[in-house]
């Protein structure tokens, strides 16, 4: 019964964005254009594929903080880098920031593993550190459009099948993250360390390194998501994407993902992006000024906790005989 | 094991020092050396800073932050967290703008600053208390919230309209060169001491960061604990937003912008365990100290503050690693 | 369809016993920070022999299981699979081998399918190395229709019965196909009729030739389904051998046999006027109708199987458990529910049986254990009265024979015993009323028990209402004036304290007349 709420939980997830945008539609009925709705989807992209991550590292029991700042490093240094070798492919400079993203993300994972420290204190630390490491690695200097080789800013702008590469990229990271999650050991993994680490143990699966490689996925899709970012709003500096990672974390929230670990799906994820991601487009729309957003998705985080918490309090052990054991 | 005697002792000897200056003071000095070094690291950077103004001037950049870390030790000892202190900061700070914008008096314009910082605590505390939400998750969700209705009143705006005795809290001196935020930091950090150290309420701090539910089974009302040190929380962002918003004599939505990553850096610095259950004031005291000297000494090398935050990160991971790599070290 | 069939057809199955044994534990120990769980311990499996291990709660079972499961390592002895010494440094080591263990329903994934909780940690592949959705149903299902439980493979484990989740428990423990199989009391949340269906696969096991250690402490089964028993006292082995040649007297003796003299017999006392009193309290899942009163100076015996509900009872009394319909009176006065702190100052205490979870916070010094439950009586004009507190801790350390080096000692370093005495000494502290005492003697020495006995017995001579929760019978039976006994959220049996004996407490907890 519970699983069929959890299961509801998405497809009303679902109709509450699509009947938002309906509403939207009332008004402005350009809002659900085939053409726009691919744009706030693509303007998703980003969130969608840090979220993907996350969803990895939050079931199992952790949580990334740091991959705003992994993000805007991965995409400083991709971003000097193409300013001093344009003549690197971009399906290269893409892996690079992945492979540099997944470095950082293992430096988290590792001292999870090996030290033990607690997942939040890590990635405080690491949020600061990385931060902090763009000014050393830029000297506080921007990397602007005219910089950057027309490659590098078209690439992701070329549309597929009148979709744009940012958005397929996306579909991809969701796509293979689905599989990891469900086809593979590592990713069931996942869901057994972060829904009862004592039972995993029993199980004989390591904990530690379960979340060493969670944290190391998410580092990955945090560095590609550096280049997507850099490429997109086309300037790299410091402050890019500075507390992004709360709208991350907020995302996994509304998207029914536990906090506590075990529990999350793809599906929950992907709607809580789109979420944020609808409510963002919408705003400018509908003529809200754009600094109701951060208030929004912080009373949509604490609706979404207060909604998920269901019965705080225990139930209860059943210890009565229930009625067919009753019988004899 | 240790020591158990094999004849029953008449009467068990009391011997506080195996507990306070054992673990918890080893830290603490440990910390206070850390601190030296990097005072006379900064004496021999600079002769300027002997000068007591110098000093003086150096204590701006961390009392405010300290006076918030005071408080949340205290809730990072019961086993909670707020992230979203330098949110209240900023929804403080507003609200004081609006009044005095509207031209209300002094005393009503610090007295909404403290209330507001009390209000939005104690909404961090029902939500975490009442259904029992881990209050990480929770003051991430206030932290946008509280600085989004920032946003919502100011925009892009400012208010400076704040009348010239509002001035006292941020920029006067109390004697010589002990400013009053400073002083008020001092006295603060003795109240908080006693509170934590000295009263039943403090002691059910602990109790409840150690084994929530052994407290409660001795009867130790955790909820309300927990309630009653999200609104301190907040009273103590609400301080430290009179002070900030009297020492730059104005207010924008990005005020205080980040202050939650330092401030937990300070407690965890200062040997409050992040998992709840230990830790002191006199430590999260030096702690402060020592971030401050550090921040100091890094501006006198000219280091830009984003790349500071390298430094403060760094010692964070580091502080709470060492003990753990001693441990297998010493295994 | 097992491999170890071949065993049992061997021409040597005529002489009972004699097979090869497949596991040998050889004078294994293990220490604990206060307690020594387990000490040179020896056992033999044999392949389609069932083993039965008893003995009563802190025996000793589970760290041996938990050995042998490769959870913990052992600090002495040695174990020997098919006769070559083996080390077991993991759960997955442990598996490999050929030993599967059936653990409680707690370590299951609540959230996941039975299906991924039977295949959790080995999952069947593809060719290709993904997980094999479909060959992982298929089996499940067939693995379920073994033990004849129909239960879907896509089913989310927290949306079944604990008996369910037992079943798919053992599910798990079948599909490796180990030799060894290891059941830690799988009967313990079990219906009759489920019981029943245990025995039958427990049965089918054995004549395909497997090895089983069985772990109970109900005679009933011990008698009904093992071929061997090895009995564990107090962390030692002190019997072992083929259930034919035993009785129920013999066991009994071995697993509770203590002397008279270790249990502290209750004084005569006056028994005054009714103190507490229980009035239909009943809760929707865990308890029912539950009614008794206890007496000033009186000791209220309540005995049952573990997860009787018993604790249950208590807490919800005490203001720390499930809310419920009815009343509990102190002295004629409706007690608050569900306020702890209110309970207390009334005048009830409940020192419960968990007591590094409920009892004690093992990181704090003794002194300021033992003064949590009342820290408003060591107040002075808003300040902890450090003097005070260390006096009165001190005063009943000595009244309670407290071993310790000094008073700001961490709880956490001290014997299971003198843990045990500072909890209940923080209770005493506050001059209660009424005693409640959950399992006060569970896992610490006899020496500790014989003088938590004499101190009950004290109290109840200065006129407190005693309620003594217990699996033990002999302390049943030894300090209590009354005794009721509980059987799955039911009061089954009020008995005075001529009409009990050990045998009948037995049958009316296990339900059997």
């Amino acid at each position: 019964m519970l699983a069929r709420i959890v299961a509801s939980r998405d497809l009303m997830l679902a109709l509450i964005i699509v009947a938002m945008c309906l509403l939207i539609a009332t008004r402005f009925p350009q809002f659900i254009a085939p053409g726009n709705l691919i744009a706030i989807a693509a303007d998703s992209s980003v969130l969608i594929i840090l979220v993907m991550g996350q969803l990895c590292v939050i079931l199992t029991r952790c949580i990334d903080l740091s991959v705003a700042s992994n993000l805007a490093l991965t995409g400083m240094l991709i971003g000097m880098l193409n300013t001093a070798q344009p003549d690197i492919p971009v399906p290269v400079l893409a892996l690079l920031a992945s492979l540099f993203g997944l470095m950082l993300g293992a430096f988290n994972g590792a001292l999870v593993w090996l030290l033990g420290l607690p997942a939040i204190v890590v990635t405080l630390g690491t949020l600061a550190i990385y931060r902090g490491m763009i000014y050393v690695v830029s000297g506080g200097a921007w990397v602007n459009a005219h910089e950057m080789s027309p490659a590098f800013l078209g690439a992701i702008r070329q549309e597929v099948f009148g979709v744009p590469v940012l958005l397929w990229v996306g579909v991809a990271v969701v796509a293979i993250v689905a599989f990891i999650l469900r086809r593979t050991a590592i990713g069931r993994a996942f869901y057994t360390v972060g829904g009862n680490p004592t039972a995993a143990v029993y199980a004989g699966l390591n904990v530690g390194r379960t979340q060493f490689v969670a944290f190391c996925i998410s580092g990955a899709l945090a560095g590609l998501a550096g280049y997507l970012w850099v490429a997109r709003y086309a300037v790299a500096y410091v402050e890019i994407a500075r507390g992004f990672e709360f709208d991350v974390v907020a995302a996994c929230v509304i998207g029914g993902i536990s906090i506590m670990g075990g529990i999350g799906t793809v599906t929950g994820a992907l709607l809580g992006a789109l979420f944020l991601g609808v409510v963002k487009n919408a705003l400018p729309v509908i003529g809200i000024s754009p600094f109701w957003q951060l208030a929004l998705s912080g009373f949509v985080i604490i609706l979404a906790v207060v909604i998920n918490a269901r019965s705080a309090r225990s139930r209860g052990r059943q210890i009565l005989p229930t009625q067919r054991e009753a019988a004899p | 094991m240790t020591e158990e005697r094999a004849d029953p002792p008449a009467d068990l000897p009391f011997r506080d020092r195996g507990r306070l200056a054992g673990a918890l003071l080893r830290w603490e000095t440990l910390l206070l050396f850390v601190g030296v070094a990097l005072f006379i690291f900064n004496a021999l950077a600079t002769p300027y800073f002997l000068n007591p103004w110098t000093l003086s001037d150096a204590t701006f950049n961390f009392t405010e932050k300290a006076i918030i870390a005071l408080a949340v030790a205290l809730l990072v000892i019961s086993g909670e967290i707020d992230l979203s202190v330098a949110s209240i900061v900023a929804l403080a700070s507003i609200a004081m703008g609006a009044v005095a914008e509207i031209g209300g008096p002094l005393p009503v314009i610090v007295a909404t600053g403290l209330a507001v910082g009390v209000l939005a605590g104690a909404v961090n505390g029902v939500i975490v208390t009442a259904f029992a939400l881990p209050s990480i998750v929770v003051t991430i969700g206030t932290l946008s919230l509280y600085r989004g209705i920032g946003y919502i009143v100011l925009g892009d705006g400012v208010f400076k309209n704040y009348p010239p005795e509002f001035a006292i809290f941020g920029q006067s001196y109390v004697w010589w060169v002990i400013s009053f935020e400073l002083a008020s930091f001092l006295v603060l950090a003795v109240l908080f001491a006693i509170l934590l150290h000295k009263t039943p309420f403090g002691r059910s701090i602990y109790a409840i960061g150690n084994n929530t539910l052994a407290a409660r089974f001795a009867g130790i009302r955790v909820e309300r604990v927990k309630f009653l040190l999200f609104c301190l929380s907040g009273l103590m962002a609400g301080v430290a937003s009179v002070m900030l918003t009297s020492r730059l004599g104005s207010t924008r939505p990005t005020i205080a912008f980040g202050w939650e990553l330092e401030i937990v850096t300070m407690v965890v610095l200062g040997g409050v365990s992040i998992l709840g259950g230990s830790g002191s004031i006199p430590g999260v005291v030096i702690a402060a100290f020592v971030m401050g000297l550090i921040t100091f000494g890094l501006g006198l090398l000219n280091v830009p503050g984003v790349v500071m935050s390298v430094a403060i990160g760094s010692v964070l991971i580091f502080v709470i690693a060492l003990p753990r790599i001693l441990a297998m070290v010493r295994r | 369809m097992n491999s170890r069939v071949e065993i049992d057809a061997d021409p040597s199955a005529t002489a009972p016993a004699s097979p090869a044994p497949v596991l040998e534990v050889a004078g294994i120990g293990k220490d604990f920070p206060g307690v020594r769980a387990l000490h040179d311990v020896s056992l033999t499996l044999r392949p389609g022999r069932v083993m039965a291990l008893v003995g009563e709660n802190g025996a000793g079972k589970s760290t041996l299981v938990k050995l042998l499961s490769g959870i913990y390592q052992p600090d002495a002895g040695s174990i020997r699979l098919f006769g070559k010494p083996v080390k077991l440094p993991s759960a997955a080591a442990s598996a490999r081998m050929g030993i599967s263990v059936i653990h409680q329903e707690t370590v299951l994934f609540n959230e996941l399918t039975v299906a991924e909780n039977i295949f959790a940690g080995h999952y069947p592949t593809t060719r290709l190395g993904q997980v094999d959705w479909p060959e992982m149903r298929r089996r499940s299902t067939e693995i379920l229709a073994q033990l004849e439980a129909y239960i879907g493979p896509n089913v989310v484990l927290k949306d079944l019965s604990i008996a369910s989740r037992h079943i798919v428990a053992m599910a798990r423990a079948l599909v490796g196909d180990s030799p060894i199989m290891i059941m830690d009391e799988p009967t313990a949340a079990m219906s009759h009729r489920e019981i029943e269906e245990l025995y039958r696969i427990v049965e089918r096991l054995r004549a395909e030739g497997r090895a089983i250690l069985f772990i109970s402490h109900k005679f009933d089964e011990i008698f009904r389904i093992a071929d061997d028993y090895t009995v564990l006292r107090d962390g030692e082995l002190v019997g072992t051998g083929a259930i034919e040649d035993t009785s129920r007297d013999a066991l009994v003796t071995m697993m509770v046999g203590r002397e008279i003299s270790q249990v502290f017999p209750k004084s005569a006392v006056e028994i005054g006027e009714v103190m507490l009193e229980a009035r239909h309290l009943s809760h929707p899942t865990e308890f029912d109708d539950i009614s008794f009163q206890v007496r000033q100076g009186e000791i209220l015996g309540v005995y049952g199987l573990i997860g009787a509900g018993r604790t249950e009872v208590m807490q919800a009394i005490a203001g720390v458990g499930q809310r419920y319909d009815g009343e509990v009176l102190l002295n004629g006065e409706t007690v608050p529910q569900g306020r702890a702190d209110k309970v207390i100052r009334k005048g009830i205490v409940y020192v419960p049986e968990e007591r590094g979870l409920h009892g004690a916070v093992l990181q704090l010094p003794i002194y300021q254990n033992k003064t949590l439950p009342n820290l408003g009586a060591y107040t002075r004009r808003g300040f902890l009265d450090l003097a005070r507190e260390v006096e009165h801790s001190r005063e009943y350390a000595r009244l309670l024979d407290l071993r310790a080096a000094h008073l700001s000692q961490e709880v956490g370093t001290l014997s299971g015993g003198n843990q045990q005495k500072v909890v209940i000494g923080k209770w005493m502290m506050t001059a209660p009323r009424v005693l409640i005492l959950d399992e006060p003697t569970k896992g610490i020495d006899i020496g500790s028990k014989a003088q938590v006995h004499r101190l009950v017995s004290r109290m109840a001579q200065n006129g407190l209402a005693i309620v003594l929760v217990s699996s033990e019978i002999p302390e049943v039976l030894g300090i209590s004036d009354r005794i009721l006994v509980m059987r799955a959220g039911r009061v089954v049996a009020e008995l005075g304290r001529q009409e009990a004996d050990a045998e009948t407490l037995v049958r009316h907890a296990i339900g059997v007349n």
